[in-house]
């Protein structure tokens, strides 16, 4: 009985932190759309509900009622697992986020590292779902996804460790604790830029949206996928999305934290810190597609490797060096 | 690389500048319509949906001169007509078949008799294809239906005709 009440309690938080999380990537979607057309002087989803607010759930409704089209060349078992790995991924790295000092599903101590290793796993998804399908478009989508994802993770892993550095623990909740006087965008700013960007290639948003080039690769590794299938990669996808805006607000500026600690601030509740947070970034993830064109296929590959990941290694070597002379590393190392 | 682009670069003056247009543009009036609800000007000009005129006394304008028929670039009219009563010549049929159309609007400028116009309405899809066959009472029905528009559509285009 005891076994049973501790089951139905996890299910339950795990319930309070998944449900939220699915609607803000539907409400994202629409904000995205939005934003884009703001920039380009049109009006967007406007007529579902207030704002267009529903059109999300207007679309999943149209996706579920949606025949699932299987290809008849393509490699069946792996074909349908490949969107259900992209979305649950995308999901599971939520159980680490804080929300608040103690507002975290899973509180354990290598959280950063739990989620650098899933949303590294993410690229499964895409390359079993364009190897699968046997079709050009999406092999060669899920080609160029692959290689481009591996590449930003190096630089974000390194970036990470900058982080790290003046932390000196892989806990979430500390690394937002240690936050406390400065936000870390502050004294770690081009850090925080090239996670930005990384981010943005990290999950195929334009400008680095080669994987499904519409031009070139048609829908890149989703070309053969309809239905509720393709919501799910598109789910998985928004859900990656905000994932990085999370885990940018909790390395660079003070996750749950507010601006500045005093009583005025401090009345709102800490989730809402985050939350905004993330809109904030989010918004500017999606001011950028508005903006940039797409980046060439070489181009990217020299940005990640020639440009990115000697400039955050040489940043490593910075940091460390600061903080070992004015002896200012941290207790915990 | 010139030092100046460099610096350029390096702080991503460019794309800081393109995101502050970015951010001024969003403030912006809108330059589209909220489309079903809202709807834009149609030119009198415009090649809508077809239809076929009558003359105040209620007569049917057309008088099987097949003008149209023989225009037609897309060859989707069809004309049949018979002799009636009075002696005058009238349509017996007039199909258009609206999937074949091509809206150049050269059965218009046929017309001797301004019966077959293209009027100001482009909101006429359908569920099936064989609604888009239209016949003679379809045109006619059309012609009722919008004659106050046609009429001075007509007019405001006379002086170029």
């Amino acid at each position: 009985m005891n076994n049973f009440y501790l089951l139905f309690n996890e299910i339950y938080k795990i319930l309070f932190l998944l449900i939220p999380v699915l609607v803000t990537v539907a409400m994202i979607v629409w904000l995205d759309r939005r934003v884009w057309a703001l920039v380009q002087k049109r009006r967007g989803p406007n007529v579902v509900g207030p704002f267009g607010l529903l059109q999300s759930l207007a679309d999943a409704l149209k996706y579920i009622f949606k025949e699932i089209i299987i290809p008849a060349s393509s490699n069946k078992v792996i074909f349908i697992i490949a969107p259900i790995i992209t979305m649950t991924l995308a999901l599971v790295a939520w159980a680490v986020i804080p929300f608040g000092e103690n507002l975290v599903l899973a509180d354990i101590n290598v959280g950063i590292l739990y989620l650098f290793a899933v949303s590294s796993l993410g690229v499964y998804g895409i390359i079993m779902g364009g190897w699968a399908s046997n079709s050009k478009y999406p092999f060669l989508g899920a080609i160029r996804s692959a290689a481009q994802m591996v590449s930003y993770e190096v630089s974000i892993g390194v970036i990470i460790i900058n982080v790290l550095l003046c932390v000196g623990s892989l806990n979430l909740n500390d690394i937002v604790l240690a936050q406390q006087n400065m936000w870390f965008i502050l004294p770690l700013f081009p850090m925080f830029v090239i996670f930005f960007i990384s981010a943005l290639a990290e999950t195929n948003r334009p400008p680095f949206d080669l994987p499904e080039a519409e031009a070139e690769l048609v829908a890149g590794y989703q070309t053969e996928y309809s239905g509720m299938m393709y919501a799910m990669f598109w789910l998985g996808e928004y859900a990656n999305i905000l994932l990085m805006c999370a885990l940018g607000s909790v390395l660079f500026l003070g996750g749950w934290l507010p601006p500045v600690e005093t009583e005025a601030l401090s009345f709102i509740p800490s989730p809402f810190w985050l939350i905004f947070k993330i809109l904030f970034l989010f918004i500017l993830f999606a001011l950028v597609k508005a903006i940039v064109p797409r980046y060439r296929y070489d181009q990217l590959m020299k940005l990640g490797w020639k440009i990115f990941l000697p400039l955050s290694l040489i940043w490593v070597i910075l940091t460390a060096s600061y903080l070992l002379y004015f002896n200012l590393l941290p207790e915990q190392i | 690389m010139k030092l100046s682009r460099l610096i350029k670069t390096v702080f991503m003056v460019d794309f800081v500048t393109g995101l502050m247009i970015a951010i001024k543009e969003v403030f912006k009036s809108k330059k589209t319509i909220n489309y079903p609800f809202e709807k834009g000007q149609v030119s009198p000009r415009a090649r809508g949906e077809h239809a076929l005129r009558r003359y105040p006394n209620g007569e049917e304008r057309c008088i099987a001169c097949k003008l149209c028929e023989a225009v037609c670039p897309a060859q989707a009219i069809t004309i049949e007509s018979a002799a009636r009563d009075d002696g005058s010549r009238k349509t017996t049929r007039y199909d258009i078949d609206m999937l074949k159309c091509i809206y150049c609007g050269l059965c218009e400028e046929s017309c001797p008799v301004d019966a077959i116009v293209q009027g100001p309405n482009f909101e006429f899809a359908t569920e099936t294809r064989e609604e888009l066959y239209y016949n003679k009472e379809k045109l006619l029905e059309n012609g009722d239906r919008w004659e106050n528009i046609l009429a001075a559509n007509i007019k405001a285009d006379n002086p170029y005709r």
